[in-house]
């Protein structure tokens, strides 16, 4: 019995490893394992199917800030100029970026990927300054920008 | 994309290389199973002893879990904040670098205007002379040859999107290089063995003058595999129809190679033994490698035990490409020629850094194997040579035997946002086709030229003989200067030489400098430099982008000169890549420093001392276009006289076509 407990301990521990492992080798561990575990396809992952998650929780947060975007042309119509160059931006992310490096890693060649989603924090990072220093969006902006980082990390482990 | 970054440290690999493939008697082809990548089944066993070393730690990691590395995110754009002199500077030196901390603060802040591309800024951006697609993406060339009096040249294609994806062969046509017709596709992914993508190959001439294509397709499963394709028709000199053999795939990842790092194979060359060898990129763990296979009918293959050659630590090799050099005259060879007057080139893109690097070496033809003339200097290491410094990847060269001479083409992607790609329609281009040689008088590297015809190109000129004072920053006025072609000359006048060898007071710095490390590129004031032009600049250089030489001293008192070219104020926009490029190029004894230039609206080819050291960068001004565009010529030197002798010529458009009969005809015309 004592065996069993153990054994099953042990590969509860060798389970998280993977992600514990990955994660240690991008710039926001506590992130990274935050967003894998978060995922229930993220416990049997293998590094390209990890970073297949950290896309989509790109997706989600670039289709999540849109929605913001949107709901602030009525609130705070003085910005409609900056949320214009916005929306355009993440719909980037959502058009261009996401699909780009989800068929990149699908398909073995990583560097497309990398190039997908660095491009999303610079989307991100763009819009921002477009408010110049008076952002409405700025939580989104850092969490774009951290999750581009570390999703980065981990599509260049697989070049 | 970004040149110098920082490598982040790639974890052990999990999974192991299985064998999907059944191994048939010639070692060739079996049926191409898959195996996704998962875990061993035996999981648990494994997991228990895997668990037995992790308790051990386990406590130890709770204890010290630190999530956050520290900073060494690539940051291509990481400058510390200069200082700047107190000793009177330039114009060129223009607004003060700011400091750049994390990866994503952009450059500017929040003092600058808000920034929006515009489609008259946007729609700037496309090349006259450059090869493109009318529109959406590109990436890497694909099978250049010549036959029947015409270039042909394939590349990479996303005909749904300006971002990489959904790739097929693009075709297009040309008599000279330069003016080319778009045909329609060559190749589609119409195959289950390349229906998840079309990707890079390369084309064979054989003796009886057909035509053979090995390309890479990834197949319905993501297995890359390597196919056979020839044309329909030979008699159609436009090459329109391509025929796939139907018993493709010719070629499935061998045991040890992962279905996923198996691409790009090169044009054939003969063997002794009067078979056809080819080679393809690869990787081991972290060690870049080229495999070898032999072939008869380019059909069933052999493959070699030996690699043509491997190095650790480089990664994935991309887009190999090997081929014999004259080391007595400048010209092209055959890619099956052979002897004792003949070196060999092997060069490959590194997919971890982005960068194309060569050596120079040996090859057995006995054994399939090539070693570089200077290890230390051996392909992918950093410091290897580099067709280019700037932004160049995919490179591949073909030899012309309507003109003798091995041709470069190089695939320049885009260094702004995928927004800015999406909303102009396109995204990257071709550099002008180079002739690429031995550099007889070092023998150590190749020299690269634009081809001749594009002086087919040039229009009016005019020629200028000036002596730049130290500081002055001089305008060029030629009128527009978004299309040029410049040739210049430039000689540190003897006094000024004789003065600073006297001067003990001069700090070696060349064992240390380079390009990209001094973060204020061509806003320093040196003793002997930089100097050279500004492209693409406005009247008060609120924008520009230099391209000069810098000469530094070493240790031994000799002087290193270093040829580079500035982005990094090219463009007040804050969602383009800005880097300073370049690198050290050899000046012999005698030679007078020579550099060439072309301007063509966003992209910049540069070549320092003929060709020795080439750079070619992206550019997206905001203001510096259309008639605002200029050109100035500068000697930021603090003490020295530099005399600039030069010629600048206007250039046409290539007038690139969309596919018509009338359009092939009037290039049959020409």
């Amino acid at each position: 019995m004592k065996l069993i407990v153990m054994v099953m301990t042990m590969m509860m521990i060798s389970e998280g490893s993977m992600i514990d492992q990955t994660c240690k080798q991008t710039p926001d561990f506590k992130l990274c394992v935050s967003l894998l575990n978060s995922d229930p396809r993220g416990s049997s992952a293998d590094t390209s199917g990890l970073a297949l998650i950290l896309i989509d929780k790109i997706k989600v947060l670039a289709t999540k800030t849109l929605t913001e975007i949107n709901g602030l042309y009525k609130k705070r119509p003085e910005l409609k100029q900056a949320l214009d160059q916005c929306s355009r931006r993440y719909k980037t992310i959502l058009n261009a970026d996401v699909p780009e490096a989800i068929e990149a890693i699908s398909k073995g060649v990583p560097k497309f990927g990398e190039d997908g989603v660095m491009d999303a924090g610079v989307e991100a990072s763009a819009c921002e300054e477009g408010f110049q220093g008076k952002s409405p969006l700025t939580s989104l902006t850092k969490s774009m920008q951290n999750i581009s980082s570390v999703t980065r990390a981990v599509v260049r482990m697989l070049l | 994309m970004a040149s110098s970054e920082a490598l982040l440290p790639i974890s052990a690999r999990e999974e192991e290389p299985s064998c999907p493939y059944t191994k048939l008697p010639d070692g060739s082809r079996s049926d191409p199973e898959t195996h996704p990548r998962r875990r061993r089944p035996y999981k648990g066993l494994l997991a228990v002893s895997f668990g037995l070393l992790l308790i051990a730690f386990y406590v130890a990691l709770i204890a010290t879990q630190d999530g956050s590395r520290s900073n060494e995110a690539a940051n291509a754009t990481d400058e510390t904040e200069k200082t700047t002199s107190s000793s009177s500077r330039a114009r060129l030196a223009g607004v003060s670098e700011k400091s750049n901390d994390g990866l994503w603060k952009l450059s500017g802040g929040q003092n600058t205007p808000a920034f929006e591309w515009n489609n008259s800024m946007l729609s700037w951006q496309r090349t006259a002379f450059h090869f493109q697609p009318e529109e959406n993406w590109m990436n890497d060339p694909n099978g250049p040859l010549f036959y029947k009096g015409w270039y042909h040249f394939f590349y990479q294609y996303n005909p749904n999107a300006a971002v990489w994806g959904d790739i097929v062969w693009g075709h297009a046509v040309s008599r000279d290089l330069i003016h080319w017709v778009h045909l329609p596709l060559a190749m589609v992914a119409d195959q289950w063995y390349d229906s998840n993508g079309v990707w890079t190959g390369s084309a064979t001439i054989l003796p009886d003058g057909s035509i053979v294509m090995l390309y890479t397709g990834s197949t319905d499963k993501a297995v890359q595999v390597q196919n056979l394709a020839y044309p329909e028709d030979l008699n159609d000199p436009l090459l329109l129809k391509w025929v796939k053999f139907p018993g493709n795939p010719v070629l499935v990842p061998p045991p040890g190679i992962l279905p996923k790092d198996f691409r790009d194979p090169t044009t054939a060359w003969k063997t002794p033994e009067g078979k056809w060898r080819i080679t393809i990129g690869s990787k081991i763990n972290k060690t870049g490698i080229s495999l070898v296979y032999d072939t008869t009918d380019f059909k069933t293959y052999e493959k070699l035990d030996s690699l043509l050659h491997g190095v650790p630590n480089t990664g994935m090799w991309e887009c190999v490409d090997f081929y014999p050099v004259s080391k007595t005259a400048r010209k092209g060879l055959d890619t099956s020629v052979n002897g004792p007057d003949v070196k060999h080139i092997v060069k490959a893109s590194m997919d971890d850094t982005r960068f194309d690097h060569y050596a120079v070496g040996t090859y057995f033809e006995s054994n399939g194997t090539w070693i570089p003339d200077d290890p230390s200097i051996d392909v992918g290491m950093s410091s290897s040579l580099r067709y280019d410094y700037g932004k160049f990847y995919a490179s591949k060269t073909f030899y012309d035997q309507n003109k003798g001479r091995r041709i470069l083409w190089s695939w320049i992607g885009e260094s702004d946002s995928e927004a800015a790609d999406v909303q102009k329609g396109w995204s990257s281009v071709q550099g002008i086709p180079r002739t690429v040689a031995l550099d007889t008088k070092t023998g150590k590297n190749l020299v690269q030229s634009p081809v001749e015809e594009i002086k087919s190109l040039r229009l009016s000129s005019k020629k200028f003989d000036l002596e730049l004072s130290p500081g002055s920053v001089i305008p060029v006025d030629v009128g527009t200067a978004t299309q040029l072609d410049i040739e210049a000359e430039f000689e540190i006048k003897k006094e000024s030489l004789d003065k600073f060898f006297g001067d003990a007071s001069v700090v070696a710095e060349a064992e240390e400098f380079s390009c990209e490390k001094n973060g204020a590129g061509s806003t320093v004031r040196n003793a002997l430099g930089p100097f050279g032009f500004s492209v693409l600049a406005t009247e008060s250089l609120s924008e520009q982008t230099p391209v000069y030489f810098y000469i530094a001293k070493g240790k031994d008192s000799k002087l290193k000169t270093f040829f580079c070219t500035d982005t990094s104020r090219s463009s007040v926009a804050n969602d383009v890549i800005k880097p300073i490029y370049g690198s050290v190029v050899p000046v012999l004894k005698g030679e007078k420093l020579t550099m060439r230039i072309l301007v063509d609206h966003s992209i910049v080819e540069a070549f320092g001392q003929g060709g020795r050291t080439c750079i070619t960068s992206r550019v997206y001004p905001t203001t510096a276009i259309y008639g605002a565009a200029k050109l100035f010529v500068f000697n930021n030197a603090l003490d020295a006289t530099v005399t600039a002798s030069f010629k600048v010529w206007q250039m046409n458009s290539a007038f690139i076509h969309p596919y018509s009969e009338e359009a092939v005809r009037a290039l049959t015309r020409t």
